[in-house]
């Protein structure tokens, strides 16, 4: 559905975000990549996107390569969360949502019953349609957020850290919800997170960046089984959080 | 000045002229500003380079004071005028409105450049991302997203530029624009201090409302109260159309009479303006026009009389130095004057020339009579001349020809010069001959034996299109030799009393009883 050849992206004053990555998300699938800041995951992901363009390699997504395609019309057609929404705020929860439907030139209708549909979706009561961002949860801008995404009913979706911001307890329940939108509408999703439990609890294939290069990828179980250090160390943190909650969790019974 | 001060009826009478033109002067001007600056604005916000230049030129128009910038459009307006009639034989009025226009639009270019590109590019980036995210092309970003957001700033730009185009229109006064500045500037030579008041009171009430009526717009479009910003656009829609509505039944074949900015012209336009009423003429004055402004005016045919000084024309206009005696003086002119087709009707009688003035019981304690006595006791003493004298010929021609030389120069202005030297201030000034605070403060003109001094005689000139018109001319005949300098001197100041009778049209209708009784 989407695949990275050989690209690389170089910024102004030298710094190679991206050496030579190769990358393929097949369809229906949800691929988390991680990595710590600077790693160049979030470059990789506005490739897809067009958002930037590839010094040199190629991106495809759905089998065509995306610099012989209209970036608009690419664009329209890949949901595109990022982290605390990037909602617009001079315009309402409802405008938001329907802003791509509108800029495809879906008439307003339409563009109404779309907007119940998704606040549905999203598990948004009705009543929030007129309310602006800035009187919104961190929480339910995030919904919006993913409810805007998905207005034009993209087959892709790309999100950068999308629950990053949020408490514990709202960032579980938005992924568990994410995750079963990605299966109930059968959705290509690249997600970006730097915490490994997300991913691993989330995703079926995770990608492991550092310093613009793409080290591991894999089921959690492979890259368990990889047997490198940097990997390793990765998987390590969660798993200790797991043991240690589990020991704490037992004692305090006993 | 109480209310029932006829002063107060006069100012309100011209009121609908006044407002109305100012309204139309600045409102076109803002517009024409808008429609240059914003989209300059807008293609600027990414290139730092024509940032940086149009941000620096439209400082640089900031530092030219009002005044200079709109008499710089006049001159500019002309010669573009001229070639347009010569190559698409259209010409156009390099008088008053369009001159205005752009030199105010010019004015009102650095807010709105600085906060449009200002706004513009404070918009957050990541909003800029989620709207190319979510597929808007860069115009549906620039209109749906960054132009609604960076509105506020936009708008406090656009609210700075209009206080300021309103506030500087008033400066259009002497290049033909009639505005809210004609108060201003008859008032101040007229030293009628309720009009000027009244001026100024106007203006910053119109600058108040057209600032309320935006902030109302801006605060309508980001807190989406449509009621609001239609409240604010009605309010600038109705502005324009009461000041267009009196312009329909202004009829085109009005006499225009001009005047320069000081006492006597108003009241010899006032003058004028009688007998051509009197003649059966509908008539308007244009006053408080600047001295090159006038004569290009009369030429072009923008105003159709004005009374003119034969020296200033000599050597303001026509840059000659030579110095001749009156007459030969006169005749030059009018064969000079009438290559332009303009016709010098005749002298009024009197002259308003440059004199060294002293007052009486000084002058004569110190036994000087002429510049010549004069010239040996001022190396003590001081002199105050207006703006232009001192870089005039007549004050070179008097230093080197009576060998003068003063402790020291200053420069005034000419209002507040009679009463310098007649409270010892400076000792001697470089006054008009016909000015009525002679008489206030007995003041003495000091003779000039050797002639430096070139002729001034009042001479009324009129518009090529005038030439042959014998109603128009029989009007004005009457006027021609029958004010000497004694009785202009009175009417001037009658003119400088701030009394009720001091409103250049009733010193106007005493100096024609005075003049129809000779």
């Amino acid at each position: 559905m989407i695949s990275f050849r050989h690209v690389t992206k170089r910024f102004d004053g030298g710094v190679t975000a991206l050496d030579d990555v190769s990358l393929a998300i097949t369809e229906g699938e949800l691929l988390a990549i991680v990595g710590s800041s600077g790693s160049g995951k979030t470059t990789l992901l506005r490739l897809a996107n067009r958002l930037i363009a590839p010094d040199d390699g190629e991106v495809h997504v759905s089998g065509e390569n995306v610099a012989d395609v209209d970036p608009i019309a690419l664009r329209r057609g890949i949901g595109y969360v990022v982290q605390d929404g990037g909602l617009f705020p001079h315009m309402t929860v409802a405008d938001n949502i329907g802003i791509t439907p509108k800029l495809i030139g879906t008439p307003a209708g339409d563009i109404a019953m779309r907007v119940e549909e998704l606040l549905e979706l999203v598990r948004l009561d009705r009543s929030y349609r007129d309310r602006y961002p800035h009187e919104l949860s961190g929480g339910q801008r995030q919904r919006v957020g993913v409810a805007r995404a998905l207005a034009a009913k993209p087959r892709i979706m790309l999100m950068d850290e999308p629950f990053g911001a949020l408490d514990p307890l709202t960032r579980d329940a938005l992924s568990d919800d994410f995750r079963a939108l990605h299966d109930d509408l059968k959705l290509t999703t690249v997600m970006i997170t730097h915490d490994m439990t997300e991913a691993i609890l989330l995703a079926d294939r995770i990608a492991v960046m550092t310093s613009g290069r793409l080290i591991a990828q894999g089921t959690p179980t492979e890259l368990t089984a990889s047997g490198d250090a940097f990997i390793d160390r990765l998987l390590s943190s969660p798993r200790r959080q797991a043991e240690r909650l589990q020991h704490l969790m037992a004692g305090s019974r006993a | 000045m109480s209310l029932g001060d006829p002063r107060w009826s006069e100012a309100f009478g011209h009121l609908a002229d006044y407002l109305g033109s100012h309204i139309r002067v600045s409102l076109a001007a803002l517009a024409l500003g808008l429609a240059v600056s914003l989209p300059l604005a807008i293609a600027a916000r990414h290139r730092p380079m024509l940032r940086g230049i149009l941000l620096g030129m439209a400082g640089v128009v900031q530092t030219i004071p009002g005044l200079a910038l709109l008499a710089l459009f006049y001159p500019l307006l002309l010669a573009l005028a001229s070639l347009s009639l010569r190559w698409f034989d259209a010409g156009f009025s390099a008088f008053g409105f369009l001159p205005a226009v752009a030199a105010l639009a010019l004015y009102s270019m650095l807010p709105v450049l600085r906060n449009t590109i200002t706004g513009l590019n404070g918009v957050d980036p990541a909003l800029k991302e989620s709207a190319q995210g979510v597929g808007m092309t860069p115009r549906q970003s620039l209109l749906m997203v960054e132009l609604p957001l960076a509105l506020p700033v936009i708008m406090a730009g656009i609210r700075t530029a209009a206080v300021w185009v309103i506030g500087t229109a008033t400066l259009s006064t002497p290049i033909g624009q009639t505005s809210l500045g004609n108060y201003i500037f008859a008032g101040l030579q007229t030293q009628n201090w309720v009009l000027v008041l009244f001026g100024c009171a106007a203006a910053a009430a119109l600058a108040l409302t057209v600032d309320r009526l935006l902030s109302l717009i801006e605060s309508g479009l980001r807190l989406r109260r449509r009621f609001r910003t239609w409240i604010g656009l009605l309010g600038i829609a109705a502005l324009v159309i009461v000041t267009l509505a009196p312009s329909f039944g202004r009829s085109g074949a009005r006499v225009v009479i001009g005047a320069k900015t000081f006492t006597e012209q108003y009241v010899l336009a006032a003058l004028i303006s009688q007998r051509l009423q009197a003649a059966g003429l509908a008539t308007s004055t244009r006053q408080g026009l600047g001295s090159s402004v006038i004569y290009d005016a009369l030429a072009s045919g923008d105003i159709d009389v004005y009374v003119d000084y034969s020296g200033t024309l000599w050597a303001n206009q026509f840059h000659r130095d030579e110095l001749l005696p009156r007459e030969q003086l006169l005749a030059a002119l009018k064969t000079t004057l009438a290559q332009s087709h303009i016709t010098l009707l005749g002298e009024l009688g009197f002259e308003n020339a440059y004199a060294l003035v002293m007052p009486r019981a000084r002058a004569e304690a110190l036994g000087v009579r002429t510049v010549a006595d004069l010239a040996a006791r001022s190396g003590g003493m001081t002199i105050a001349g207006d703006y232009e004298f001192f870089s005039r010929p007549e004050w070179r021609g008097l230093q080197k020809t009576y060998g003068l030389s003063f402790k020291a120069q200053r420069v005034m202005q000419p209002d507040f010069m009679y009463a310098a030297v007649a409270s010892g201030e400076v000792d001697v000034i470089a006054g008009y001959t016909s000015d009525g605070l002679f008489a206030k403060y007995d003041l003495v003109t000091l003779d000039d034996p050797k002639q430096v001094i070139p002729p001034y005689d009042a001479v009324m000139l009129l518009a090529p299109k005038r030439a042959h018109d014998e109603a128009f001319r029989a009007a004005l005949q009457p006027l021609l030799g029958r004010i000497d300098l004694p009785l202009m001197r009175k009417a001037n100041l009658r003119a400088a009393e701030s009394g009720a009778a001091s409103s250049p049209a009733s010193v106007a209708g005493w100096l024609w009883e005075r003049i129809g009784k000779r």
